[in-house]
Parts: structure tokens; sequence; C-alpha cells
């Protein structure tokens, strides 16, 4: 166990050994782990202003309908008191349209995330527990997409669709199924033989109710864990497809395309790009933080 | 039907029969087995894998030039990772939890989290346009001619010609492009060497070492690093194929001539034989790579090699 603690830590943990229930008492464990790190609290904080932020975005923004309506006497304006991030290639406020893009950045990130595990956790459950050909089968699918990297894969997707922000959603779920898909498995080999799910199969319960109700929720923490440090990763390319033309079309106010958008203006307006893509960066680096410290809190054995 | 080559090749402007007429000269109208058994004998017996709507090349014609480019700019940047990641690995575990470390992991952390279009933004307004000190794009400053073709690699090339402008443009060019690609395999590097020492650390061998008196360096580099080294180097193999796919952004902000920019075009014109082409060469490089871990695993590492035998 911890000796290192400071007296206040100390008082701390026996406070938190003293409550009853077993699930009150982990959950406080988590609780306490998470708020020792610091800078996770900090990508926290940046993840709620950032909610709050996407919520309010048209009352928020100084120019909300810059969000589509261009006005070509503002072109390029440097950043200034009136526009404080400047005006792009169509006189739009950069700052009001990095705002609205909030609500899309962060949403798309959660919805890819949402989408890989849809696919990839019943796909991991039946490799798991069913085992023979079904999992060789997923198994060697999951191999051949690892194979390919991300970016190239979504490239491919985005070529056999047509570039839009929905497909490069559905191409990067596709390329990140497979990890949860592979973490799933191990878990469910793992607890495959404990005597609770020999239990549920001795009174006849039918495989997907062991499946799903009996293993599944002894498999979350990696699966929440593996989502927390995904996260970052899935803005971070959703964010790539649009600079590089495959994502979002230009109009809409995706972080990636504003930037992709704002290259051609390098480097007498630098701001268009500069701006947007340092709001990509800070919503990463908060996710990073905050999924570390998510790992940490849950899975203290992995340090 | 989304994504048809023939009509994406035609444009928007073509009538139903034109593209009718050109899916049957591009075999578009066979059953899709029969187009690929097609394409599979054409790839193996001819070597082609159908023609770029973009350059009216074969397409792997294509990839094959614009492969030594992206190779060039990938290895600089994996040797970049490697020279600045081992060590700041092992300079954190050595400071392991003092604010160095609490540093080196925040500034890890934050090359994992930039855009790398974004790192390419900034190193270009601040060191090419700012200071001046490195040129913007390309792959050789302007007004250096390009060496003589021999390998495709710039900087080999120039250095088997002994031609020295041409060494040092080309060496110029490559750094901003090289520490933008380099940035998050660094991280990754850094933080794996620092978990790999810090296990090392707990092993009853060091502390064995430590008792008789071995200097701390010793231990160390030619102990400690030695043990932990062999599974960074196999994950860093993993990441060296992976960063063949991972140039897009890098290429595009630098003007870099390789398949990635290649790529992006073909993707933005959907030329699907070219990203047919692309995609093959990197599984291809991808499962080499693998082999070569494979193999080279029992070289470095002496106790694969008992395990193997026994």
């Amino acid at each position: 166990m911890r000796s290192n603690l400071s007296p206040s830590g100390m008082k701390r943990v026996k406070a938190i050994s003293r409550l009853d229930g077993f699930y009150g008492e982990e959950i406080r464990r988590m609780m306490y782990r998470f708020r020792r790190n610091k800078l996770s609290l900090l990508g926290l904080a940046w993840f709620v202003v950032l909610t709050f932020v996407a919520v309010f975005a048209y009352q928020l923004a100084p120019y909300p309908e810059d969000a589509s309506t261009p006005h070509f006497y503002e072109m390029f304006k440097p950043p200034s008191l009136e526009h404080l991030l400047g005006t792009d290639e169509a006189g739009r406020d950069v700052l009001s349209r990095i705002i609205i893009g909030s609500q899309i950045s962060v949403s798309t990130g959660l919805l890819v995330l949402l989408l890989a595990v849809t696919i990839g956790v019943p796909a991991g459950l039946a490799s798991g527990y069913v085992g023979g050909a079904l999992d060789a089968f997923v198994m060697r699918v999951a191999d051949v997409i690892f194979s390919i990297p991300p970016l190239v894969l979504a490239l491919c997707v985005t070529v056999v669709l047509t570039p839009s922000l929905e497909h490069s959603m559905i191409a990067i779920a596709f390329a990140h199924w497979p990890w949860y898909a592979r973490i799933v498995r191990g878990e469910v080999l793992h607890v495959k033989e404990e005597g609770y799910v020999e239990a549920a199969r001795s009174l006849g319960a039918s495989t997907p109710y062991i499946a799903f109700m009996e293993i599944l929720p002894n498999v979350l923490t990696p699966i929440i864990v593996r989502m927390s440090l995904d996260l970052g990763y899935a803005i971070l390319i959703l964010a790539a497809l649009g600079f590089l033309g495959l994502g979002a079309r230009p109009p809409t106010p995706e972080w990636g395309t504003i930037a992709g958008v704002g290259r051609v203006h390098l480097p007498s307006r630098w701001w268009i790009t500069t701006f947007s893509g340092l709001a990509i960066f800070i919503t990463v680096l908060a996710s990073n933080l905050l999924g570390d410290g998510l790992r940490d809190a849950l899975e203290p054995q992995v340090e | 039907m989304p994504g048809d080559p023939a009509a994406a090749a035609l444009g928007e402007e073509a009538k139903p029969e034109q593209i009718a007429k050109l899916r049957k000269e591009m075999g578009l109208d066979q059953p899709i087995f029969v187009q690929y058994f097609i394409f599979l004998g054409n790839l193996l017996f001819k070597g082609e894998l159908g023609l770029s709507s973009l350059t009216y090349r074969d397409a792997l014609k294509d990839v094959s030039q614009y492969f030594a480019p992206t190779f060039e700019l990938v290895t600089a940047s994996m040797a970049l990772a490697l020279l600045a990641g081992i060590p700041l690995g092992i300079l954190a575990s050595q400071r392991r939890d003092k604010w160095l470390d609490h540093f080196i992991r925040l500034f890890t952390i934050s090359g994992v989290s930039m855009p790398r279009f974004w790192t390419a933004v900034l190193l270009q307004l601040v060191v090419a346009y700012g200071l001046g000190m490195l040129p913007v794009t390309g792959r050789l400053e302007r007004g250096v001619p390009v060496p003589t073709h021999i390998t495709g690699l710039f900087i080999v090339d120039s250095l088997i010609t002994g031609n020295f402008t041409a060494f040092v443009g080309s060496v110029r060019s490559l750094i901003l492009p090289a520490i933008t690609l380099a940035l998050s395999p660094m991280a990754a590097i850094c933080r794996y060497v620092r978990g790999s020492m810090l296990d090392e650390s707990t092993k009853d061998y060091v502390f064995f070492a430590r008792a008789n008196g071995i200097s701390s360096k010793l231990l160390t580099y030619r102990h400690m690093l030695r043990n932990a080294i062999s599974p960074v180097l196999t994950q860093s193999s993993l990441t060296f194929a992976y960063l063949l796919g991972n140039a897009f952004e890098v290429e595009v902000m630098f003007s870099w001539p390789g398949q990635a920019s290649y790529a992006q075009l073909a993707a933005v014109t959907k030329d699907v034989n070219a990203i047919v082409a692309v995609t093959l060469i990197i599984g291809i490089f991808y499962l080499v790579i693998n082999l070569f871990v494979d193999l080279g695993y029992g070289y470095l590492d002496p106790r694969a090699r008992v395990a193997e035998k026994a």
C-alpha cells in the first residue's frame, strides 16, 4: 500500500475505508485517486467549459450569424478588439466560428467512439465467448484493419463514399472497433471461467444473457479507460481529415476544416489556421490528460 | 452508385451514355469477382494496377516514384524520435516524480496532442518565415540543382555523388518536416522507455549490482538499458510502418512530393487506382517491417533466442 501519504491524506484514506458499502467505497477511492492528479482535473475543467460553450454557442459567439453568412467587405481583418481572432477569407469572425465549431468537434469525436464501441464490444463478446471459427474470423479481420494506418483507411472510405463529416466519422469508427473487440475478447477469456458465469450457465441462462448481463459489466472498466484515451486521437484524425479536404465540407465550422481552408492564406493571414489549430490542440491535450487520470483512477495496478 | 470511378473520371458534365461506355472500357460492367481476378492478374503478371486518372500513368509506377521522398522523410523522423525519445525517457525514469519527470510528461502529452498540421504551421511561421533560418517548403532549397538520381533519396544521392550543396540543401529542407512528424512517435517512445526502465529498476540484478558498488552510469546504460530497449525497438519499428500512413498533413503542409501528398490529391479527385496503390504499398511495408521485427528480435535479445531453443 501507499506509505508516502501526507497526514491529511492518511486521514482521508481512513475516512474512506470507514465508509459502508462496497461500491460506494470503490467509487470514493477512484474519486480520490483521480483528484490527486491535478493535470487531469485541468483536463476535466476544460471539458466542462467546452460543454458549456457548445451548449450556449450561439449566445456566446460575438457574431453568431458568421457560422455561415459571409461579409466580403470585412475579409482578412487581423485580430483586433472588434474581431479578437481576426476574420477569414469570407469576412467571418474566426472566434465565432471556432465557438460554434465546438458543437461539431467534440460531439463527433464522442460519436465516433460510441460507434466503434457498438461494433467492437459485441464482436469481442461473441469472439471470446463463442470462440471457434467465429473467433478466428473476427480476429483475422481485426488483424487486417490493424495493418492499415487509420488515416489511410479513412482515406479509402472517403474515396469510395463521398467526402463528408458523416463518412469520415464512419471511417474512423471502422478503424477503431478492432481495438475494443480485442480488449473485450481478452477480458471475456479471463472471466469466462469464473464461478458466477458457471452459476448462471447451470441455472439455464441463455448465451446472450450471460454475455451481456453477466460478463459485460465486468469488462466495462478497460473499455471506459480505452475510450477516454482514444477520444483525443479520434478528434485529431477527424480534424486531419477536415484539414485535408476529406472531412466536413468548407462552410461547416469544423475546426480542422477551418484550418484547412486557412492554410492557403499562410503566412500573411496566419490567424485562421493558427487559432483553429490551437482549439484542437487544447481539446486533445485536455482529453489526453483526462484519459491519463481516469486510467490511473480506474486501473491503479497499471502504473 | 457512390464513388463510381467512371463517373468520377469524367466529371459532373458527363452524359449517362459516356459513363456507361467508360464503365465498359474499364471493365466495371463485369461481376465484382471477375473484376477482382482481372485486377489480381494484372498486378501479378504485368505489375500493373491500372491508370491513375490524375497522371494517366500506371498507379504502381506513380507510387514507386513517390515512395522515395516519403521514405526519406519517415526515416529521418524515426531517427529523430529515437535520438530524442530514448534519452528523455531515461532521464524521466531517473527523476521519477520530480519536477523534471512532470515536465517531460507534460511535454510528451503535448507532443501527442498537437495536430500535425498545426505543429507544421507554428514551425513555418516562427523558424522559416520569422527567423528565416530554414526553407519553408519543398525537398531542396530554391536554386539548388537536384542531385543525380540513384536511389531517389536526395540525402543519399548527394552523398554518393559528393554533391555537397545538394546535401546541405536537402538536409536543411528536411529538418522542419522531420521534426513535425517525429513529435508524436518521440513522445510514445519516451513514455515507453520510462516505463520499461522503471520496470527494470525493481529487478534483483539492479539491487545486486548496486550492492556491489557499480557506478550508476554503467548500471543504467550497460545493464538496464540493454534489457529495457528491445521491447522499445519492437514498438518503434511498428511505429515506423505507421508513420508512412501518417505523413499526410506534414507532406501537404511542406509541399513534400511524396506518396502522402499524392494520395491526398488522389483522394480529393477520387482517383481509385492511385489510392489502391498507396494502400497496397503501406500494407506491404507494414508486413515487411513485421517480418524484420520477428527476425531481429532474437538477434537483439538473447533471452528470446534461448526461449526459442528450449
